[in-house]
């Protein structure tokens, strides 16, 4: 595998997602703190993150150091302190002098492929804007094999279907593998038609209700439905509503069903789930360490 | 024989077979602009054999690179190119769709990395669509399927 820089799930081709997928699987005893190892001693991380997020920053972090390297950060204030006057590809410039492998989110689309056309080191998208978040969608995939399987799944994707990145980046995936597809969404945040046109052309997707394949699908891919895509908050409250996942709902699924959530949760998955053997989202969230291990072990390794 | 639209230059470049209406468009494509001292002559919605109507675009003085050329056929995958020397047709080719294009087209996403103030250029992967082109930005992975609004 030449992997330089982790900039789009597009540029991965399917043997090289499920080589990173069985790297990771070797690392998973190292993220859980029963095996250690020290393959990226002496290496330095530098996260610059100019929009907030804790999950992913964090996780980043805990991989570099279960695997014996250090960690810089850059966060979005002083992102912003830094970033005055300075362009991005003059952060870069700097910061690439300094460690060995940069993890970037920015605000803009495109941010991360032009960050890596002046990096001297590889860089590694974690979020550019509406863009792409290419390792949410290998710890999905990772969760996904793990926890159900990648093999002739059936998978509900259920809500904010329109803006979602996760969504987008994981249903192309997804086609990679042949997944059969089904969107549950509500008429004002369905899949845009040009991602489904796409996707049409290599797999089984359709439309459908919640109720007509709870009883069907492997897994449950539930995210976030906004209240700032909706006029008002009684309209929200009415498609939130019906988009809900609690035990009810679940009285129909298979047994082997696995509900999954990119995090942060509001109310789509009420808590009394959580408990349920249904409930995979924390192991998701958790499932980011292995992964990332892989993909800066995959990245450093010279 | 028709009298013709514009008349004959001694040598340059001929742009023939321009969708009728885009002549402007090449102009901009070959960064002809106000202040440019080369002679010009443009011809807008002639009658053509093959085409019904045709654009005409002729550059006295300057033999325009392929490279440059072939960005007209985003616009005008029919447009045809005489090189003149001494009145005489010393060349004629056909433009060829070129695989990606730098500058010239402006990202419509407005949050893509390219609108914003980083010393950076835009970058298009070219893709045939039927008859028509679609491009796709390099950096944010926007589609562009109607390319007239945003060449600049």
């Amino acid at each position: 595998m030449k992997l330089k820089h982790l900039i789009s799930i597009d540029d991965l081709k399917k043997d090289e997602i499920i080589y990173l997928l069985e790297l990771a699987e070797e690392f998973l005893p190292v993220a859980e703190g029963k095996k250690i190892r020290k393959d990226l001693e002496g290496n330095l991380l530098a996260n610059l993150f100019f929009e907030p997020s804790t999950r992913t920053r964090m996780s980043f972090e805990v991989a570099m150091k279960r695997l014996g390297g250090n960690v810089v950060n850059m966060t979005a204030q002083e992102a912003s302190s830094i970033a005055k006057g300075e362009t991005l590809a003059d952060t870069i410039k700097v910061v690439s002098k300094y460690v060995d492998v940069i993890v970037l989110r920015h605000p803009l689309e495109g941010a991360a492929r032009f960050a890596a056309e002046h990096s001297d080191v590889p860089v590694i998208n974690a979020g550019d804007g509406a863009g792409q978040h290419p390792t949410q969608t290998l710890l999905d995939l990772y969760t996904i094999k793990k926890e159900s399987k990648l093999d002739r799944l059936k998978i509900a994707l259920v809500g904010d279907l329109k803006y979602s990145r996760t969504v987008h980046s994981l249903i192309k995936a997804l086609a990679l593998f042949k997944s059969e597809i089904f969107l549950v969404s509500p008429q004002s945040l369905n899949l845009p038609e040009e991602i489904l046109e796409e996707i049409e052309r290599k797999t089984k997707i359709e439309k459908a209700e919640l109720e007509d394949i709870i009883d069907y699908v492997d897994v449950l891919y539930v995210t976030r439905i906004q209240k700032e895509r909706f006029p008002d908050e009684e309209e929200y409250l009415k498609v939130a509503g019906s988009y809900k996942i609690d035990l009810n709902i679940l009285k129909k699924a298979k047994s082997s069903t696995i509900i999954m959530h990119p995090l942060p949760r509001v109310d789509e998955i009420d808590i009394s789930v959580d408990k349920t053997h249904y409930a995979k989202y924390f192991q998701q969230a958790f499932y980011g360490v292995p992964v990332r291990m892989a993909i800066l072990y995959e990245l450093l390794r010279r | 024989m028709e009298r013709l639209a514009v008349s004959k230059i001694k040598c340059g470049t001929v742009i023939d077979h321009i969708n009728a209406g885009k002549a402007l468009l090449v102009l901009k494509i070959l960064a002809i602009r106000p202040g440019c001292r080369d002679r010009v002559l443009i011809a807008m919605n002639v009658p053509s054999r093959k085409m019904g109507k045709k654009d005409i675009v002729k550059v006295e003085n300057k033999y325009i690179c392929d490279d440059e050329l072939n960005k007209i056929a985003l616009i005008s995958p029919k447009a045809t190119i005489n090189l003149i020397e001494n009145y005489e047709v010393s060349e004629k080719k056909r433009v060829k769709l070129p695989n990606v294009v730098e500058g010239i087209i402006v990202c419509p996403n407005k949050n893509c990395i390219t609108n914003s103030r980083e010393p950076i250029k835009s970058k298009f992967h070219v893709e045939k669509n039927g008859d028509n082109v679609k491009v796709v930005c390099h950096y944010c992975g926007k589609k562009i399927y109607e390319l007239d609004k945003y060449i600049v």
